[in-house]
């Protein structure tokens, strides 16, 4: 009897702590972000065997043509090619996990090294994108908020639609073109340099490309900020606040802006993706050694585990920044805090 | 249809309608150059010389833009266009191509062949040090030849070697080659930056990391990703170098480089594509050279129907080279045959079909039994250089008239080559390497045992003659000829349909003088560079 009951009381507890466990936001949440991960490891890993080529045809060209078989033997068992893929991929999965991101025989340096130097360049970008999108956007999309159809608010959309229109491969082409050529200003064109090389040079290298993207961004915030205000503006508790004899900018900023930022944060949050996409294309033109260059460089010599572990870093950092946006948005609004 | 005369191929020049020349003047009067240089001669155009003491800038840290990141530092393997150049300067070889591609000494002061063509002897130079200041002696030519030899390293100049049977040091500073057949080209062949030679104890992972060599400039700091930084040699057994630094810097889209040169940024930049050119106007000098790098339509006559001479001759006749060259690459190019090289240049004019001629293309069809049209199918690449895809449809159309439905297969880079390795295609639109040397250019092509031979798609007995002959023959005029036949022999059997040399265009700005463009698109010049002031 005793010996039943203990099975039955077993199972049961079990199940409760799992049942909390899967129930916890947090927990809910991280197990995603793994499987998320390990879904873009598997998908980076088939995409680039499904490519045509390896790495010797990369690194030779059409002299590869010319290597005899003995070559050719040695040469995949340096790149490590010789292998079945499944052994390849749990091999480079298993480094992964303890750190090693693997090696690079182009650069002759391990994949970690490369891009401790390339994320701080890539995050840069992004922060200051996003600071350069919501300094333009909230401002215009409260603007635009403030008299609807009116020709301020045509203003305000105008130029959000401008920065969703125009691609911004051609504005960066165009801007760098521009002042290369007017005011003889390149500084993209000097050599990289890091904040704690040369600030000043590194800011001005980090402008205009976070201008382009930074406008592109702010677009969608500008009207996410524009609906969000006239949709609290209606709201019930306004009323209330301005009968209570709030003065306007008081109720303009703390509760008009605060309560209509939950969907503009969520927002900005979504469009770090598009940033990290867009980075790769602003680290081509301004010639920025991010991570997109990275991924380009490695994907031109065929280095599976530079692509791989490089995408696999770029998934991460989108991961962590949606687990940031939502802990951002708990704190602003008190009702989501509340589930 | 205007004959386009058969006219030697100049060395590179400025480009003269361009607006760039005039600027150029200005460039060249400060440099103290002969005005005359202005008038668009054809003599090898360097950006000036003999730079009076005082202009010399205090500043001697050149910049150089490339597109992409060098991609390996084993002189061996190394492929790639930057890798190569990049090395050309830091690594030396036992002989070397001066400014118009003739063999001159380097490493070696000079070297003989014995009468029965089977024992090379080359003469080092004495008192050339390696980076680390150990002294190179025969030993260190015998030792990186062997390893070139050897399978595992995978030395892309092991086939150029191929005639060499046993190597030895005779003593301290004479190198004595053994072959087991003649070769004339091995003085051209080991100028090739794939034979550099190595200290005899170097340990391959450390040189890819700290390259150890006899150029005039070293290894001073590598940026993954980003830049490369050459410092010059103060021991380097030549004369110069007259910079202190050169930068290879990574700028990989072309109009970057294009702003960053109109801005001063860079001092230096190649290009293939003639719009580019086009568009750097002010302040900025534009070497035009024509390269002995050839545009080809590559016919594998292994496959059917092309195994049938008359199919190709067809082709031949039907393909008017001319209005591919300028159509494709506006103009910017010559018509060449086989051989590009200043030496051995083929007279395009002397080809079975020098202009399209369409009946005569009708009647070799009609011979080869497809009165009726045939279908054909050609690879091309659509990133890599710019022309491909329209050299492609251009020859598409022109072959519509005699009835040839050819379709194109536009494959991205990666997969062309692929296709083009394995020897997997009819048809391929190509541009291929030329080498000074016409044996180095096409005998790993069309001999019967030439590594390139299966994708070549052709072979007989009288072309592996004519090699062997070529090889043997240490006559020069007499070589020549042999040469010459070979090229008459390509074309008459329409192996190939060779279409064009373009040229590259070396942008410098203000300022650059004393560096000379090479047809193979040396950077070797980097080492006569100075930096004036402006």
């Amino acid at each position: 009897m005793a010996h039943v009951t203990k099975n039955h009381r077993m199972p049961q507890k079990k199940g409760a702590v799992l049942h909390s466990l899967r129930s916890s936001p947090t927990v809910r949440r991280l197990v995603g972000a793994l499987g998320t991960l390990f879904g873009v490891a598997i998908t980076v890993f088939v995409m680039l065997r499904a490519l045509p080529g390896d790495q010797i045809t990369a690194a030779y060209g059409i002299e590869a043509a010319g290597l005899t078989e003995e070559q050719r033997e040695t040469l995949r068992a340096y790149y490590g090619l010789d292998q079945p893929l499944i052994v390849q991929f749990f091999t480079w999965l298993g480094n992964v996990v303890t750190g090693n991101l693997g090696y690079s025989s182009r650069t002759n340096q391990s994949v970690l090294e490369m891009t401790l130097l390339s994320l701080p360049v890539t995050l840069q970008l992004a922060v200051l994108s996003i600071l350069v999108a919501l300094l333009i956007g909230i401002p215009l999309g409260m603007l635009s908020a403030s008299r609807p159809n009116a020709a301020r608010d045509w203003l305000g959309q105008g130029i959000g639609l401008a920065g969703l229109g125009v691609p911004n491969f051609l504005l960066a082409t165009f801007l760098l073109g521009l002042a290369a050529q007017v005011w003889g200003f390149n500084p993209n064109g000097l050599g990289y340099a890091s904040p704690w090389e040369n600030l000043w040079l590194n800011l001005q290298q980090m402008m205009m490309p976070s201008l382009v993207l930074g406008f592109a961004v702010a677009a969608p915030v500008m009207r996410t900020t524009r609906t969000a205000v006239l949709e609290v503006r209606s709201l019930d508790f306004i009323r209330t606040a301005k009968a209570k004899g709030v003065p306007p900018r008081r109720l303009r900023w703390s509760h008009i802006l605060r309560n209509a930022l939950v969907p503009v944060v969520t927002m900005t949050g979504m469009q770090f993706g598009f940033l990290l996409g867009g980075a790769v294309v602003m680290e081509q033109i301004f010639s920025l050694p991010g991570l997109g260059r990275q991924v380009l460089l490695g994907m031109n010599q065929q280095e599976y585990a530079v692509v791989q572990s490089t995408v696999l870093v770029i998934a991460l950092l989108f991961v962590i920044v949606n687990l940031l946006t939502d802990l951002l948005y708990r704190k602003i609004d008190p009702r989501v805090r509340a589930d | 249809m205007t004959s386009t005369p058969h006219t030697p191929r100049p060395g590179s020049r400025l480009r003269s309608p361009r607006g760039a020349a005039l600027r150029a003047c200005a460039v060249f009067s400060v440099a103290a150059l002969a005005l005359a240089s202005c008038g668009g001669s054809s003599e090898p155009a360097e950006s000036g010389d003999e730079v009076p003491e005082a202009a010399v800038a205090e500043d001697q840290d050149l910049v150089v833009a490339l597109t992409t990141d060098v991609d390996n530092l084993l002189p061996w393997t190394a492929t790639q266009f930057q890798a190569t150049n990049v090395l050309r300067n830091i690594y030396g070889t036992l002989t070397e191509l001066d400014h118009d591609l003739e063999v001159v000494p380097g490493l070696a002061e000079d070297w003989e062949i014995s009468d029965d063509g089977l024992t090379a002897t080359f003469h080092l130079r004495e008192g050339v040090t390696f980076f680390d200041g150990t002294e190179l002696t025969a030993e260190d030519v015998v030792a990186s030849f062997e390893a070139i030899q050897d399978p595992d390293t995978a030395a892309a100049a092991a086939t150029n070697l191929a005639s060499v049977e046993s190597i030895e040091a005779t003593d301290d500073h004479t190198v004595t080659m053994n072959l087991s057949t003649p070769d004339t080209a091995l003085f051209s062949k080991v100028a090739l930056g794939n034979a550099a030679i190595l200290p005899a104890d170097a340990d391959l992972e450390e040189l890819e990391t700290e390259p150890n060599g006899t150029g005039p400039f070293s290894l001073s700091e590598r940026v993954a990703n980003d830049s490369l930084t050459l410092e010059a040699n103060p021991d380097y057994w030549g004369e110069g170098p007259q910079l202190d630094t050169v930068e290879f810097r990574v700028i990989p889209d072309e109009s970057a480089i294009v702003s960053a040169l109109q801005a001063g940024s860079v001092h230096m930049a190649t290009f293939d594509d003639p719009l580019v050119a086009d568009t750097i106007g002010a302040g900025v000098e534009i070497l035009e050279t024509p390269q002995l790098t050839y545009h080809v339509l590559q016919l594998r006559a292994d496959e059917e129907p092309l195994d049938d001479v008359n199919v190709r001759r067809a082709l031949a006749c039907t393909i008017d080279r001319q209005e591919v060259l300028d159509s494709a690459a506006m103009g910017a190019g010559e018509v060449v045959g086989p051989f590009t090289s200043p030496a051995h240049l083929s007279d395009p004019g002397s080809r079975p079909c020098p202009e399209p001629d369409l009946d005569r293309a009708e009647e070799y069809l009609a011979e080869a039994g497809y009165e009726d049209g045939l279908e054909l199918s050609a690879i091309v690449m659509s990133d890599g250089y710019s022309t491909a895809v329209a050299e492609g449809e251009t020859i598409q159309a022109q072959l519509a008239q005699v009835g040839i439905d050819l379709s194109l297969e536009v494959l991205e880079s990666g997969s062309y080559v692929d296709r083009w390795v394995d020897a997997d295609f009819t048809l391929a639109v190509a541009r291929n390497a030329g080498n000074p040397d016409p044996d180095v250019t096409y005998g790993r092509y069309f001999r019967s045992d030439g590594n390139f031979n299966e994708v070549a798609g052709y072979r007989s007995d009288a072309l592996d003659e004519l090699f062997e002959q070529g090889l043997a023959e240490t006559d020069e005029e007499a070589r020549a000829e042999i040469y010459e036949e070979i090229s008459d022999y390509l074309e008459e059997q329409a192996v190939w349909i060779w279409l064009f040399a373009g040229y590259e265009y070396t942008a410098l700005t203000e300022g650059v003088s004393g560096y000379t463009a090479m047809a193979n698109s040396s950077m070797q010049g980097l080492r006569e560079a100075v930096l004036v002031d402006h």
